[in-house]
């Protein structure tokens, strides 16, 4: 019985001992540089620790790149010169830990922040921001029910579920010819809620869902499930998930001798997940939202700066780079910092960004949602097609 | 019938990585009382020192078989790992051993939390591959398949934990680690080095642990930072299930949890008629372990403990 008692403390401690963790340095606003410039103080926040911190940090570092860029530039507001600086915060894709990073922005008294990374902590987050007023925008998080909240304060770069849902399922059975289907999903607000998109639209093309099943996103061992599944001989299996899930399932398909075709959505699409299946990657199917950076004006140009300061863009940073873009724009069109004043502005937003033309509706999702679908061929990403998701 | 043995075989394959890790709770519980809540950790750092090992290895360009540049890698690790176990004791545990219970338990926590963030300094934040040198063509043994990187698995975590089973009982040190398992005070006084006895436990314990990181970490074909917390709590369930202390339980613990969760994954949604769906597997294995310590307190094959002095 000891044993017991033992582990729900350890538990609370954990928690507890996170909770400090997260707590950092608190900032004064308004502050000046030496030359004179005013400080502007922009919130950040994605997981840097845990499974997806690969992820968290190629998300700081897009923010990062984009305030070096704005500060270079000798960026101004409403006359003033104006100096960016990034105050990156750790939500460890918990959502608990979310409202507490964001409570922390809001007392800091921020005017705005990108993030967060994930669906599953964009959601409680955004209603701390939304009650304090301060402007979100979310680079990555793809839940339809964010911006369905009809928070003013709420936008995204990135395209939603339903639309990459929607492209994927129609791609699954029209263009891949799956007639049957298995779907996986790994239980969190993205990875479930693509794979109901998914498979709303597969079976409105056509298809049929044969089997479903579940998993986490901490596991690493799929081979029951998967044997379940091959049980059912699917042409197809659609995986709602991340990198590091996806990459050991698609190697335990191979290993279980599972022939189906596996389909995935962005959080596949990673340059970790060509390293981690390694051959077992051949052939994986996999969407992106946004056009492809080659074939945007300045993504090849955002592409070498990038990889040559961080290393190979994992997934989100062009996304990240674009929403602070955006969010420096309306700042300067609104002569202000104010959220009161940024807000309308943003909805006025028309920029020519490096993964779309972004322009919002009154949701604040993105106005056109252009999907890419993609295959691994040899290491790589290689673009099969570009579908216009409306 | 197929899918049923290719279960048995997918759980047997994980069990056996669970039993491997459940050792090094149990071990450290018998003797110390104590849950090492940083032995997933250990594991972690097992895998992770192998797969920088196998990466220097492999850039030497030798022209040997991967199963033998994996079994050098691991010969590095080992040590390593058995230095952090008996650092981790001298440090952490062994100042506090006649503290309040708790206080070990907290220090363990911490220790957990300091090495995974030094595993993340040290080797980042992103999943590391395991260098892919193992063969891909599956065995196929009857209806089920496996992969001959898991063969090795299961047949090495059986080897080790007969290795083990030996030690403890046929072995001089085994007799020194029963008897403080049995009462430290009198252990002391018959002549036996108590805390040098602790310590072995510490890094026989990591050195099984570092076995278990390369297992996982060439079965999964991946290692990160934070791989051990939930393997960590995985085998410790295993051994409460089998009765922590007993070396014997940890294995049957261990072998049981591999199975309850692969069958639970495949069956439960024909079961129920698809009221329930895979989502359940975990609750269903724990449910197990609520089951078997309502009616075994003490786990499956556990005695009653005596109350420590």
């Amino acid at each position: 019985m000891h044993i017991t008692r033992h582990a729900s403390f350890t538990m609370a401690l954990l928690a507890a001992a996170l909770t400090v963790a997260g707590c950092s340095k608190t900032e004064q606003a308004p502050r000046t540089t030496p030359d004179g410039k005013r400080i502007i103080v922009i919130g950040h926040a994605a997981p840097l620790t845990g499974a997806q911190a690969h992820i968290g940090k190629d998300n700081e570092n897009g923010v990062r790149l984009a305030i070096e860029d704005l500060n270079r530039e000798g960026f101004t507001i409403g006359d003033q010169p104006v100096h960016f600086e990034l105050d990156s915060e750790d939500d460890q894709a918990d959502p608990r830990m979310a409202t507490t990073v964001a409570q922390k922005f809001v007392d800091d008294g921020l005017h705005a922040v990108i993030g967060h990374l994930n669906s599953g902590t964009t959601m409680p987050a955004s209603r701390v921001y939304n009650a304090a007023g301060i402007v979100e925008i979310s680079p990555s998080a793809t839940t339809p029910k964010y911006t369905q909240q009809g928070f003013g304060n709420a936008f995204r770069v990135m395209a939603n579920d339903v639309q990459q849902g929607r492209v994927l399922g129609r791609f699954a059975v029209s263009e891949l010819g799956a007639k049957t289907i298995a779907i996986i999903d790994d239980r969190t607000a993205y990875g479930q809620g693509l794979a109901d998109e998914f498979e709303k639209a597969a079976v409105a093309a056509g298809g049929k869902v044969v089997v479903r099943e579940y998993t986490s996103d901490k596991a690493s061992d799929f081979t029951a499930i998967l044997t379940k599944i091959k049980g059912q001989k699917p042409d197809l299996l659609f995986f709602g998930g991340m990198d590091g899930q996806g990459a050991p399932l698609a190697k335990q398909m191979r290993a279980l001798g599972l022939t189906s075709q596996l389909l995935g959505g962005d959080g596949i699409h990673t340059a970790e997940f060509m390293k981690l299946a390694g051959p077992a990657a051949d052939g994986v199917v996999a969407s992106l939202p946004g056009r492809p950076l080659e074939s945007l004006e300045k993504g090849p140009d955002f592409k070498k700066r990038f990889e040559s300061q961080y290393g190979k863009i994992q997934l989100y940073a062009p996304y990240c780079y674009d929403a602070m873009q955006v969010l420096a724009r309306a700042m300067q069109r609104a002569g202000s910092t104010e959220p009161a004043r940024v807000i309308p502005e943003l909805k006025k937003t028309d920029y020519e960004g490096i993964t779309a033309r972004i322009q919002f509706d009154d949701k604040g999702d993105l106005k056109q949602g252009a999907i890419t679908v993609y295959k691994a061929v040899g290491g790589d990403w290689k673009v099969l097609k570009t579908v216009e998701s409306n | 019938m197929d899918i049923l043995a290719q279960q048995l075989v997918n759980g047997l394959i994980l069990g056996s990585i669970y039993a491997l890790i459940a050792l090094g709770y149990t071990l450290v519980y018998g003797i110390l009382g104590l849950i090492n809540f940083a032995h997933g950790e250990v594991v972690m750092i097992g895998a992770m020192v192998t797969i920088s090992c196998l990466g220097w290895l492999l850039g030497m360009d030798l022209q040997v078989s991967p199963f033998l540049l994996i079994t050098g890698s691991l010969l590095m690790a080992v040590p390593v790992c058995a230095l952090l176990g008996a650092g981790i004791e001298r440090l952490a545990y062994r100042p506090l051993r006649n503290a309040p219970r708790l206080a070990p338990l907290i220090t363990a926590i911490g220790v957990s939390i300091v090495l995974q963030n030094l595993a993340m300094i040290i080797w980042g934040r992103q999943y590391i591959p395991f260098p892919d040198i193992l063969p891909h063509e599956p065995i196929h043994v009857g209806p089920a398949t496996f992969l001959p990187v898991q063969g090795v698995i299961v047949a090495l975590s059986a080897l080790l934990m007969v290795g083990l089973l030996v030690l403890v009982h046929r072995t001089r040190l085994g007799r020194a680690m029963r008897a403080t398992a049995q009462a430290p005070s009198v252990a002391r006084l018959m002549g036996v080095s108590v805390d040098r006895v602790i310590a072995s436990t510490f890094v026989i314990g990591s050195v099984l642990a570092a076995v278990a990181g390369v297992m996982v970490s060439a079965n999964y074909g991946q290692a990160h930072a934070y791989m051990g917390f939930m393997l960590g709590l995985k085998a410790f369930s295993a051994a409460v299930l089998g009765g922590i202390g007993n070396l014997a339980g940890a294995v049957v613990g261990g072998l049981l949890l591999g199975l309850i969760e692969s069958l639970g994954a495949g069956y439960i949604g024909d079961l129920t008629g698809g009221f329930l769906g895979s989502q359940y597997q975990d609750v269903f294995a724990f449910l197990v372990l609520i089951l078997v310590l309502v009616f075994r307190p003490s786990g499956l094959l556990g005695e009653r403990l005596a109350d420590r002095p």
